[in-house]
């Protein structure tokens, strides 16, 4: 036990002597979270829209009142004719123009119906929906008001949208797990990946080899402060999004934590699995990176919603590891299932670390013959 | 140096060891004992086969067939046992460039299972010997060359092991540090450990009790330097290497691959 402790320790000196370990380990996270959070958050804050009424009565003016008023939006201009909305969305400023006709006023009277028109800049497609679907959320609030209640026969002018889960339709609640998600499997791959390999370049595995440390007891203590400095990762990060961006973990507290941990030594052991077939140090930061980063970006889920995904690309992304953790932690932190909601996916996580860990067991025999 | 010496006890037995890696024949039925507080020179060219030896005498790996006794255990059954009983240094500087000199050795002593008050004890004893006291808190990474390898050598040998084994440990170094190194294997001798050494330098062969020549999988001679040089004529070890490790036919080898080189 002494042999193995004294080799943890020499473990966590490296991480701790290596400021460019901790960079990545504890600096990267939070920097991703930050960025993720605030720069690519799918909210809208003050984004520019311009109106264009020609009605001008009493109800249109309190309608861009309310749009412009909410903290999504803000008015860049008011505009006279027609041809102003081509120019004042081309500047860039306005994503929007919002425009009453003439007989407004006077069909939503005599018919308790009226159209208004959203013209969004198509350029940034992302945003045209967003902005878009804030705005028909906006009148649909309208709507009601005018009406008192909802009532079947109110001024209808705009279909109802409804979300699910996230009524304040907050970005980050999307983000965080995602994050979360490709931090653990990057930084835990990469860096068991890494550590074993570095000893393989400097010659020390040899030494160790040599050593009367069993080969497991080698491994394990190799990976063990990662799994505790990942972890902690974990709580800073929740701790983060829960204190900059006030979103906290619905479900139960512990379930996340153990759903954590089984997801960290997987993707431990997926790093083992890369060291094994790694002989350099570079090389195990190439399949780490290029092989974890992309696929864990596009196929899981975490950005592109895997339904919308067409058939080959959906199949493929069965076999990545995040897409089923991002189903653990979405349904915990979010909708604040419990582990009956979950355990076909915590199931499809434990046999992958089974099969790697299984496969970096035979690797590693084969090598020592 | 040149004190003659007796060797009584076998500590390494190796008989009809062979070693196969699928079709390809690393090892060829060799044959050879090694005594107490010898210092073994094994010799080779790249390819040889010296690697796989060395390997399955440090308990890295297990023999196809034949019998090989390594501090008094079967390396085919007990490699575990071997293990604790030698000490290994690579040509690689086997220290962590990361930690300091004596973080290395108690990260190695504990290791091998030594006590904290023996860690401490020999760490002393070490740093006075090798003059060494200003460098115990200093990282590997900022010690001279000739210091790190001493050093390696000492932590190899801190367990006082059966037997250490050098593998190309000298590649790289100037010849005053080379020099040195051989003084410190020959005290180490004295103190009745067996050295085990790979060398790519003849001159080194020079400095063995006995050397051993591999050639294709196989020993082709095995002798005291000064025997060797009688036997085949010749004026040095590196006269009787280049006769003997290279085939009679003048032809030139064609470009050697091996399924396995020297990894």
């Amino acid at each position: 036990m002494n042999r193995f402790l004294g080799f943890v320790k020499k473990e966590f000196l490296h991480i701790f002597r290596d400021y460019r370990t901790l960079i990545i380990l504890f600096g990267i996270p939070a920097a991703q979270i930050l960025i993720f959070g605030y720069v690519v958050s799918t909210d809208i804050k003050k984004a520019g829209v311009a109106i264009l009424d020609l009605s001008g009565d009493e109800t249109t003016q309190k309608l861009s009142d309310k749009i412009c008023s909410s903290d999504f939006f803000h008015l860049t201009e008011n505009l006279l004719t027609y041809n102003d909305i081509d120019r004042v969305l081309k500047k860039g400023k306005t994503k929007a123009v919002i425009v009453f006709g003439e007989n407004f006023g006077r069909n939503l009277v005599s018919e308790g119906k009226a159209r208004m028109s959203i013209i969004a800049d198509g350029s940034e497609p992302n945003a045209a929906t967003l902005v878009t679907n804030y705005i028909t959320a906006i009148v649909t609030g309208f709507n009601q008001d005018l009406a008192g209640v909802p009532a079947m026969n109110g001024p209808r002018i705009v279909p109802v949208v409804r979300m699910f889960y996230n009524p304040s339709l907050k970005g980050h609640f999307m983000f965080v797990p995602g994050v979360i998600t490709l931090i653990l499997i990057l930084i835990c791959a990469l860096m068991t990946s890494v550590t074993i390999t570095r000893e393989k370049e400097f010659g020390t595995m040899e030494v160790l080899l040599v050593s009367p440390l069993r080969p497991l007891q080698i491994i394990l203590g190799k990976v063990m402060p990662y799994f505790f400095l990942s972890l902690i990762n974990v709580i800073i990060i929740l701790l983060l999004s829960w204190l900059v961006f006030g979103l906290p973990v619905k479900g139960s507290l512990v379930l996340l934590m153990a759903e954590s941990m089984l997801y960290i030594l997987m993707s431990l052991s997926l790093g083992i699995l890369i060291s094994t077939v790694s002989k350099t140090m570079q090389q195990a930061i190439f399949i780490s990176l290029v092989g974890m980063m992309l696929p864990t970006i596009l196929l899981s889920g975490f950005i592109f919603p895997i339904e919308n995904m067409p058939g080959i690309y959906r199949y493929a992304s069965v076999i990545i590891p995040p897409r089923f953790f991002i189903v653990i932690i979405k349904s915990i932190m979010i909708k604040g299932t419990g582990f009956i909601y979950v355990w076909k996916e915590t199931l499809v996580l434990v046999v992958m670390t089974a099969i790697f860990i299984g496969l970096s067991i035979r690797k590693f025999k084969i090598r020592l013959q | 140096m040149g004190k003659k010496k007796v060797f009584m006890n076998k500590v390494i037995t190796v008989g009809n060891l062979v070693k196969k890696f699928g079709s390809f024949t690393a090892n060829d039925d060799l044959n050879f004992d090694v005594y107490e507080g010898e210092i073994f020179g094994f010799l080779g060219a790249n390819g040889a086969g010296k690697t796989t030896t060395l390997r399955i005498l440090s308990g890295l790996s297990k023999p196809t067939s034949g019998k090989v006794m390594v501090a008094g255990f079967d390396a085919n059954s007990q490699a575990e046992q071997i293990k604790k009983n030698i000490g290994y240094m690579c040509q690689k500087f086997s220290l962590y460039e990361d930690l300091t000199a004596k973080e290395n050795i108690m990260l190695y002593g504990g290791i091998y299972g030594m006590t904290l008050s023996l860690i401490r004890e020999r760490t002393t004893e070490l740093m006075e010997r090798l003059d060494f006291r200003e460098y115990a808190n200093r990282l590997i990474s900022e010690l001279p060359l000739g210091l790190k390898q001493k050093l390696a050598f000492s932590v190899a040998i801190l367990h006082e092991p059966k037997i250490v084994f050098l593998d190309e440990p000298t590649g790289g170094v100037d010849p005053i540090t080379r020099r040195q190194f051989w003084e410190m294997i020959y005290e180490t001798a004295q103190r009745r450990i067996t050295v085990f050494v790979t060398t790519h330098y003849m001159d080194e062969a020079e400095y063995c009790d006995r050397v051993s020549i591999m050639s294709e999988g196989k020993i082709v001679a095995i002798d005291t330097p000064a025997e060797l040089k009688r036997k085949y004529n010749a004026e040095s070890v590196e006269e009787v290497f280049v006769k003997i490790a290279r085939p009679v036919n003048n032809q030139p080898h064609p470009p050697a691959s091996s399924p396995r080189g020297e990894g």
